[in-house]
């Protein structure tokens, strides 16, 4: 409950009011019309928490961002499949190997689908999970640090959009190729798509303790554009759904060549089965490449594990494992309501929105009540399927979240609304105006068997006449309505980073609890931690030189380092000792040609310098951590390739002992070269 | 009883903080607004400190166990900012410690930071001295014993006495 009054009642022109009810194809007038108090809802009093995190993928930024509702203030960003200067993440010698791919060193993706780990339906905040669009990609986020802590390539797949669509006890993670290729990989003309192409669905499956990733199987399937994906829940359990576009098996123009046909097709697969055939040995092995890197929990240190070898079931081998059904043309979501008997396929550029019921999918597997086959597959009768049809609840139908009432949210990007419709009655209950169309739109638990129908945000395409201007590029918009009623109501604009591709929230106190404050310094498992000031040292090994150092408020140690050659190859490997809260230190040495570091309290990270020209370097720390924040620094003295300027370090008045351990350390040297 | 007169800022200070018990101790406002007159928790005013640490029982000779420890934890936690003489770093030298101030108060001080620094005048000074808040460097009450024990081995070494302030 809120104590405070907020003054900031927004009088508009009611006129409006009317605009919004009015499907129309042109843009209309931004200005909104809000009621008196919407001001008051979305405000969160200093010191006190929002109700949500909404994790909203980056799109083309490659990472996550992190924000509260209802406010929408930004929290955070996560590092997933981009480099990150601001903390090191990708540029650190710990980090670089997440970005190891088949393809070499990437570290640039489109980031897509937010996915939150479930138990029995309802999200368990312990893990997040987010594909790669472009080198196919899925990475797992880990909730109680909010750092990415593996990233699991899907060999033999383009756009790895229909993804990453976990199931409701979190076995596995579903993924499909947005576009069919040859496989394997081969130089053939693009002409012989129908010959020669073909599309991947792929199960990843999970550890359950650690949420580790393993590519469990891949099923091979006609060579159609796999757009998007959901999994069954309650009675549809076991059950994966994907709308495909494309079953015209076009590969040039697309825009007209792949929506030839009224309709095209829903994939229905029953992985329960499909375990089964991969139990009883019915796949085939297949040589690939793929990457598989994993951050090692104690040591903070990324590894990468070239896989060799991926398991395909093919439809043909496998009876009852695989279904179509048609869908409306084009279609794009494909959406299970909280029950798990009814399914939404929309087809973006039909008029009217098919429900489908799984009982009568079901039913007609059963009654064989099929029309025909593709390529081994039956083709499930539509009329057979379908629980009935929404007619022309607007125009571009493309994502659907639910509420727990019953009720479903389908935004639609040519007319920029979002369309509130029960689902038993398939009847239409509401529409809100967007400014300008939505793609995916989110509730809080909206695609879980325990949504909470509170809050709906949207995420929009278009954002002009939203925000002062910033030149052609606009930060993309998300809009908040409060659902809580029987009319959708507009609450705020908020600016998000672009392209804010979907998004996932959770009510905060199911992450909020775990959230790790600092690394526990005595677990610190890195090769190279500095656990204590007394042990910080140099140690030369051939041209490579490593740096233990340690950070503290208010000093770095050692401070004054002497002995670095031109051409080396100098790793700072620097601990951070402080075991308090929200008080990383960073580290940034002139010259260096990567990035900075930010170390969090108990961790140690690793910045390699490569010195140039001969001087006197300065390092620092960039983040500001106490009074005497700017005096946390220190010189490095680089010496001429092949100078006898000796290695030595410290901090105040140890540098002289360092020198005769310097002295020490050469002499071993000499002594066992001789 | 000794009262004391602090500056506004603590009282705004104490009277927000949700850590910790002001152990009794009760904060009045003059009608002037700018002074503050406070009767300080028991504890502080036998020079414990404040928090969970109320009684500490020492044998007479430094537990060598605990002393090894107890230095393995300074190390690795503490060394940057401390050193075992009496030379300023960060925070103050460590000789002599033992004979300031009572084993109660190292412990709350290493185990309760934050409180300390809002509620105790003696670590307000040293905080007004040496300008940088301490860390709570999460040292369980066990470690802490085991700190303790250290600095008072450190101490009989370095001045030949230890416990002078109990
Ligand atoms: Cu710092």
């Amino acid at each position: 409950m809120r104590t405070r009054k907020v003054n900031m009642i927004i009088s508009l022109v009611t006129i409006m009011g009317g605009m919004a009810l009015v499907v129309a194809c042109g843009q209309r007038n931004a200005t909104t019309v809000i009621e008196g108090d919407a001001a008051e809802q979305v405000y969160i009093a200093p010191g006190e928490y929002d109700e949500f995190y909404a994790f909203l993928s980056g799109g083309f930024s490659g990472q996550i961002t992190v924000y509260g509702l209802p406010s929408g203030r930004l929290l955070r960003e996560v590092p997933v499949f981009s480099q990150y200067p601001e903390n090191g993440y990708g540029y650190s010698e710990e980090s670089k190997p997440m970005f190891n791919t088949s393809y070499g060193f990437v570290p640039w993706d489109d980031s897509h689908h937010i996915e939150l780990s479930q138990q029995n339906g309802e999200f368990d905040g312990r893990w997040l999970f987010v594909n790669g669009n472009n080198t196919p990609r899925i990475a797992r986020v880990d909730l109680s640090t909010f750092e990415t802590v593996e990233i699991l390539e899907i060999p033999d797949v383009a756009g790895l959009h229909c993804a990453p669509f976990i199931t409701e006890n979190s076995e596995y993670l579903v993924s499909g190729t947005r576009f069919s290729i040859p496989i394997p990989q081969k130089d053939v003309p693009i002409d012989t798509y129908k010959e020669n192409f073909k599309g991947l669905i792929n199960y990843v499956s999970l550890d359950q303790d650690h949420g580790t990733m393993e590519l469990a199987f891949q099923i091979e399937m006609p060579g159609f554009n796999y757009d998007l994906a959901r999994n069954g829940k309650a009675v549809s359990h076991g059950w994966s759904f994907l709308t495909t576009y494309n079953s015209e098996q076009a590969h040039s123009l697309l825009e007209v060549n792949a929506s030839q046909k009224d309709k095209d097709l829903m994939a229905i697969i029953n992985w329960k089965k499909a375990e089964e055939y991969v139990a009883a040995g019915k796949f085939t092995e297949r040589p690939t490449s793929y990457y598989h890197n994993l951050m090692d929990e104690s040591t903070g240190i990324a590894h990468s594990q070239e896989m060799k070898m991926t398991r395909i079931l093919k439809p043909e081998d496998c009876p009852e494992m695989v279904y179509f059904i048609p869908v409306p043309k084009s279609p794009h979501g494909c959406d299970v309501d909280p029950s798990g008997e009814y399914i939404v396929g929309n087809g973006k550029l039909s008029a009217d929105m098919s429900v489908y019921s799984f009982s009568k999918i079901m039913k007609a597997i059963e009654e064989k009540n099929f029309d025909g086959e593709i390529e081994g597959i039956p083709v499930i009768n539509y009329d057979a399927g379908l629980h009935g049809i929404l007619q022309k609840p607007g125009l571009g139908p493309l994502h659907t979240e639910f509420d727990e009432r019953g009720n479903a949210y389908t935004t639609f990007f040519i007319s920029s609304e979002v369309v509130k419709w029960n689902v038993d009655n398939l009847e239409i209950l509401d529409r809100e105006a967007t400014f300008y169309s939505p793609g995916h739109l989110v509730i809080p638990g909206g695609e879980t068997r325990k949504p909470e129908g509170k809050y709906l945000v949207a995420m929009n395409k278009i954002t002009k006449d939203r925000y002062l201007p910033t030149g052609p590029e606009l930060a993309h918009s998300a809009q908040l309505f409060d659902i809580s009623g029987d009319k959708m109501k507009l609450l705020l604009d908020f600016p998000t980073k672009g392209e804010p591709h979907y998004a996932q929230a959770i009510r905060a106190d199911k992450v909020k609890p775990n959230s790790k404050k600092f690394y526990n310094i005595e677990e610190n498992a890195h090769p190279y931690a500095t656990l204590g000031e007394s042990k910080t040292k140099v140690v030369r090994e051939g041209d490579e030189v490593h740096v233990y150092m340690t950070a503290m408020r208010s000093h770095l140690a050692p401070d004054n380092i002497e002995g670095f050659k031109v051409g080396d190859k100098v790793f700072f490997h620097v601990t951070n000792l402080e075991q308090d809260w929200d008080v990383p230190h960073g580290f940034a040495i002139q010259g260096a040609t990567n990035a900075e570091l930010l170390v969090m309290p108990g961790q140690t990270k690793t910045l390699l310098w490569e010195p140039k020209k001969v001087g006197v370097y300065a390092f620092y720390c960039t983040d500001f951590c106490s009074a005497l924040h700017q005096e946390m620094s220190g010189y490095a003295r680089v010496s001429a390739k092949g100078a006898d300027v000796p290695l030595k370090w410290g901090l105040n008045e140890t540098l002289r002992e360092n020198q005769e351990q310097a002295e020490k350390f050469y002499e071993q040297l000499e002594n066992k070269s001789k | 009883m000794k009262k004391r007169i602090l500056p506004l800022i603590l009282l705004v200070t104490s009277l927000i903080s949700s850590c910790g018990s002001g152990g009794g101790g009760e904060e009045k406002k003059t009608d002037t607004g700018t002074e503050i007159k406070s009767e300080l928790p028991s504890s502080i005013q036998e020079g414990k400190g404040v928090g969970g640490i109320t009684d500490v029982e020492l044998s007479d000779e430094p537990n060598a166990a605990m002393v090894a420890e107890g230095q393995a934890i300074y190390d690795m936690k503490c060394a940057s900012c401390h050193k075992l003489t009496d030379q300023r770093v960060v925070g103050p030298g460590f000789q002599g410690v033992t004979n300031r101030r009572k084993p109660e108060w190292i412990m709350n001080m290493i185990t309760n930071t934050d409180v300390m620094l809002d509620k105790d005048p003696e670590a307000q000074k040293l905080l007004e001295e040496c300008l940088t808040r301490m860390p709570n460097q999460n040292v369980k009450e066990k470690d802490a014993r085991d700190i303790l024990e250290f600095l008072r081995r450190n101490d009989l070494d370095k001045t030949g006495e230890k416990d002078g302030a109990i």
